[in-house]
């Protein structure tokens, strides 16, 4: 019967998540952040 | 009632048009997905998370400014902004490696204290002590050409401009002196060492 020698990875990479911190900062950043484009140009605007 | 799970394209095409739930639901569908990616390659939860937020910010960005051609490809073109930031992190590291204490490996084992002792100061002082009495016996030509060479940093070019002789009598001064001082040290049985 066919062994496998590698090794298994000690944390299941299904259960892991980012922390929450990261993703309502995301979230936050995505509703502050506008794009304009002028002419080829693009500048970005955050609201405060 | 039942929920119809929304594509995602027609998430990403919502979002583009200003609803910003529709990222909300990006992430919170794909987030153990790519985080995980990120994670299997670089087993640290913290730089895991700081390539995580830069991918979205990158996506983010791209979607905002329309330049995201849709295809039905979302998570395979999230998936390489995060491979790529992943190639720059380890790039980066490359170039200043990081080291973290382990049981079998000790910081100290690579960082020194250069400064010396206490007790070695003293010893350095007294031998630069016992040289310049040294150097106090030799005559004045090749007291000059040695002084000039190891203490005022000089070329042999510049300590014959100097000293009006040639390079080669300078050269023949510096080995006769250091000669000389070999002689006395070793009749006095000097010890010069730190």
């Amino acid at each position: 019967m066919a062994k496998i020698y590698s090794k298994k990875t000690v944390v299941s990479n299904n259960n892991l998540k980012p922390k929450k911190e990261v993703v309502s900062f995301l979230l936050s950043y995505s509703k502050a952040l506008s794009v304009i484009k002028i002419n080829n140009t693009s500048f970005e605007i955050i609201a405060n | 009632m039942a929920t119809i799970q929304l594509t995602d394209a027609l998430l990403v095409q919502d979002y583009v048009a200003g609803n910003e739930n529709a990222l909300a639901v990006l992430i919170k569908r794909h987030e153990s997905k790519i985080y995980g990616f990120i994670y299997s390659k670089i087993s640290d939860r913290d730089i895991s998370n700081d390539i995580f937020q830069d991918t979205f910010i990158k996506v983010i960005k791209t979607l905002k400014s329309s330049s995201y051609n849709e295809e039905g490809k979302f998570l395979p073109w999230v998936m390489r902004i995060s491979h790529n930031l992943i190639v720059d992190h380890y790039r980066k590291t490359k170039k200043m490696p990081m080291f973290r204490e382990t049981e079998e490996f000790s910081i100290f084992s690579i960082m020194s204290d250069d400064a010396l002792s206490i007790e070695n100061k003293i010893i350095s002082e007294q031998v630069e002590v016992d040289l310049k009495k040294l150097i106090e016996e030799l005559p004045a030509d090749q007291k000059e050409v040695l002084m000039m060479r190891m203490y005022q940093d000089m070329s042999f070019k510049e300590i014959s401009e100097i000293t009006g002789v040639s390079i080669n009598t300078a050269l023949g001064r510096m080995r006769y002196a250091l000669m000389n001082m070999r002689k006395v040290i070793d009749k006095h049985q000097i010890i010069l060492t730190n």
